[in-house]
């Protein structure tokens, strides 16, 4: 838990390779230099390199992988220039489409729907934002909770069923259902909770199997009655109706729905509840040290319990935005695999409310961006799922990234010469 | 170990160079796309995947070889995208929308909604849906005038192979399972269970199904289509409790069951959806298959659309129109009785003109 500066926050967009736009030594004042190091040594800026670095190696495969680049790579000698074009052909029309497919599409015909990718990218961000955010609650307290999956699915499950069992006027049968995705979900946290407060089970083990079971649980559910849909035997629930489902934002024409305020409003209170309350003292204190925490008078079993059933209805309430309103059905694929995704958007963010809403985004506009460019350049929706693993692969490991683009190691008293290789290593992506 | 590192490192890269010394192909100055084979034709047709991929060795892989098919045969325009979860469908729809696609093709009963949204939204495209039909706000099935159902009535092939597996099994015993509960896994099972029935009744005999209940529809289910473990332990149970012929309509999940099939040495495999003694490396204990042309219905759906004459009729694949057929027993020929194989003709032949009728709570309505 290092005391982070709130550096001047890089865009979290997809940064073309060459732009981070961090490393321009100008000033050679003391201060700048200070700023520039702090910024340097900083976790954000290895996030936002481990995120540079990710979509140039996706670069590589996406070149590595078409068609037009493999036959001119076969007479390279002969007339290398064809590569070379090639390649580049590759991965500038496919990230362009993943550009289109995330922020914004030159080549749509209306501004209605050369804007639409963006509020894609910002409602495949909603669920990841929402879960996040309780994992990232979670990792600060110490507790490496894996179960976000079973308790988005949960949360999805009562949101579901409270949307489309009963008949209720609007406002309040959206609030039950919502309020009834994140019982969900907190209970299924709370299972992992209270058995490593009382046994000491290990909440990773645990909350694996609690995902398997959560996955089995809304399968066979939706094969009974009381969840399927009348005159289908496949496993789709009824649909949810308007009183139940979350308003959209910007009218029919996008998917953007409230959930998404919901995203940023659970962002603020995070905030205010790991900076400013005492419970979320208490979470943070456990996390440091439990055993100077249990000294200094906390309850560490209780606050485990506490821990999880909050990182739970928030993954409870990203259930409820699949259900309530991006798909407004409840079916077996409906968490995807978010909740999975949702713990690199935790690590990304650094487990911080500002982080993880960005780190969300970000995730949802490589997810928004993947499906155009997959039907735009036929580019696989794998590299997507690639450039995110690398992600992952980077963040876990900062001294590579600060190896890779030369940045002083924290540990080391600030030097003052590691400034300007950065750049010139940069644009040779 | 350095030292072999580098070696290895110097090898890579001669083998890398010499692999990059081919001769570049010479500047053809094509000008029109006239030297094609087909001729070019101003149509697009696009085609989703549900969550399996395109390389499913099942229905979407299927699906997707129709497409490939228009593609080479009618000089037509394609696109496809994968989708990795449920949450992709509407957005891979949208994307292919945006893409101007004349035919949108969604492969899975996971897509009708999705499917069914975005042909209100655009009635200047036409769409199909494979293995689903579309139906209204009440449940009740509905028409789209440019939406078009492709069904299998998956159950009268799937009654011939329950016919040839009681007539030459020797244990008196068959097997199925289902990946996952769902009418178009159901539909095989239920064929397969009444081609048993028939053939008890016609020979009184006592052939017993292991695995599916058609009665009370309760069964054996994987509960994916994908584990080949899960395949290999409930074909194994199959095997303990006698039976020698096993259907499993599971994707590649049956592959499992046809490994343990081959140890166990004496079990035969009844293939789904494709003939698996040519798509799958068990062929020598393949007994037959029971095939849903999924690509040819696919292939047809688009050159109806392509040559102007797209209906939203449904499309059901039956033994008569050649939707569905019983693979050739290959190298069972010599095992299935010779009135057998005549037996099946007949009934083929009764099935196509509607004196037997299978039925089936999934079959296309």
């Amino acid at each position: 838990m290092s005391s982070q500066t709130p550096a001047p926050l890089p865009d979290a967009q997809v940064p073309p390779p060459g732009q981070t736009g961090v490393v321009e030594p100008t000033e050679e004042s003391d201060g700048g230099r200070r700023i520039l190091h702090e910024m340097l040594t900083s976790s954000w800026l290895v996030s936002v390199l481990a995120v540079v670095l990710a979509l140039v190696l996706g670069g590589l495969l996406i070149a590595a992988a078409d068609a037009e680049v493999q036959a001119a790579a076969s007479y390279f000698f002969s007339r290398p220039g064809d590569l070379i074009s090639a390649a580049w052909t590759a991965v500038s029309e496919a990230y362009a489409a993943l550009f289109a497919g995330a922020i914004y599409d030159p080549r749509a015909e209306t501004f209605a729907r050369a804007i639409r990718p963006l509020t894609e990218t910002l409602t495949v961000a909603t669920p990841l934002i929402l879960a996040g955010l309780g994992l990232g609650i979670g990792f600060r307290a110490g507790l490496f909770n894996i179960g976000a999956q079973g308790q988005i699915i949960l949360g999805g499950i009562f949101a579901g069923f409270i949307g489309f069992t009963f008949d209720l006027p609007f406002p309040l049968h959206l609030l039950l259902c919502v309020i009834g995705a994140a019982l969900g979900g907190a209970l299924w946290a709370g299972i992992a909770g209270v058995l490593k407060a009382r046994t000491g089970a290990h909440e990773v083990i645990v909350t694996i199997m609690l995902n398997n079971i959560a996955i089995y649980l809304v399968a066979y559910l939706l094969s009974i009655d009381a969840f399927q849909r009348p005159g289908s035997n496949n496993p789709v629930s009824p649909p949810i109706p308007d009183s139940a489902a979350y308003p959209l934002l910007l009218g029919s024409g996008y998917r953007l729905h409230a959930g998404f305020l919901v995203a940023i409003a659970a962002a603020v209170f995070t905030w205010w509840l790991m900076e400013r309350s005492t419970i979320g003292f208490r979470f943070r204190a456990v996390g440091s040290n439990p055993n100077a925490a249990r000294t200094a008078g906390i309850s560490v079993n209780a606050t485990y319990v506490w821990v999880m059933l909050t990182a739970g209805a928030f993954a409870g309430l990203a259930g409820s935005a699949q259900v309530l309103g991006t798909e407004r059905v409840l079916t077996a694929g409906v968490a995807a695999s978010y909740g999975f995704d949702a713990i690199t958007v935790a690590l990304l963010g650094r487990s911080k409310p500002l982080g993880t809403v960005f780190a969300g985004i970000l995730f949802g506009a490589l997810r928004a961006g993947g499906v155009v460019m997959q039907a735009r350049t036929g580019t696989p929706i794998d590299i997507v799922l690639v450039v995110q693993s690398l992600i992952v692969l980077f963040i876990a490991a900062p001294p590579l990234v600060r190896a890779v683009f030369r940045l002083p190691s924290p540990d080391t008293p600030r030097a003052p010469k590691p400034v300007v290789p950065v750049t010139a290593k940069e644009v040779s992506a | 170990m350095k030292k072999i590192i580098r070696v290895a490192a110097l090898g890579g890269a001669v083998a890398l160079a010499l692999a990059a010394c081919g001769s570049a192909p010479e500047d053809t100055t094509e000008t029109s796309g006239g030297e094609t084979s087909a001729e070019t034709v101003d149509f697009k047709a696009c085609m989703v995947s549900d969550a399996g991929g395109f390389d499913d060795k099942s229905f979407n892989q299927a699906g997707f070889e129709g497409l490939t098919q228009a593609q080479d045969e009618l000089g037509i325009e394609v696109a496809s995208v994968e989708s990795a979860a449920d949450t992709d469908y509407t957005p891979n729809i949208d994307s292919l929308v945006a893409e101007n696609c004349d035919l949108i093709i969604g492969v899975g009963f996971l897509l009708e909604d999705p499917i069914q949204t975005a042909a209100e939204a655009n009635p200047d495209i036409n769409f199909a849906l494979v293995d689903s039909s579309f139906s209204d706000a009440d449940f009740a099935p509905v028409t789209l005038d440019n939406g078009k159902p492709i069904l299998f009535d998956t159950a009268q092939a799937a009654y011939l192979a329950g016919y040839a597996a009681a007539a030459t099994s020797t244990t008196g015993k068959v097997a199925t399972f289902g990946g996952i509960q769902i009418p178009s896994v159901t539909i095989f099972m239920d064929g397969f269970a009444d081609g048993i029935a028939k053939f008890n009744e016609d020979n009184g005999g006592s052939v017993q199904l292991l695995g599916w209940d058609k009665a009370t529809q309760q069964g054996v289910f994987a509960g994916n289509f994908d584990s080949q473990d899960d395949g290999k332990n409930i074909g194994q149970s199959f095997i303990d409790q006698g039976a020698d012929i096993i259907m499993p309509v599971a994707g590649p999940v049956g592959l499992g069951t046809a490994s343990v099939a081959q140890t166990a040495g004496n079990v035969a495999i009844i293939g789904v959806d494709a003939d698996w003694f040519e798509t799958t490396e068990y062929g020598p204990i393949v007994m037959t298959s029971v095939m849903k042309e999924i690509g040819p219905a696919v292939f047809d759906t688009i050159s109806e659309a392509v040559d102007g004459s797209f209906s939203s009729d449904p499309y059901v694949g039956t033994l008569e129109n050649e939707g569905l057929g019983l693979a050739p027993f290959h190298d069972f020929e010599s095992k299935v009785p010779a009135d057998v194989v005549t037996k099946l003709d007949e009934l083929k032949a009764s099935i196509i003109s509607g004196d037997i009728v299978v039925e089936s709570d999934a079959s296309p309505k």
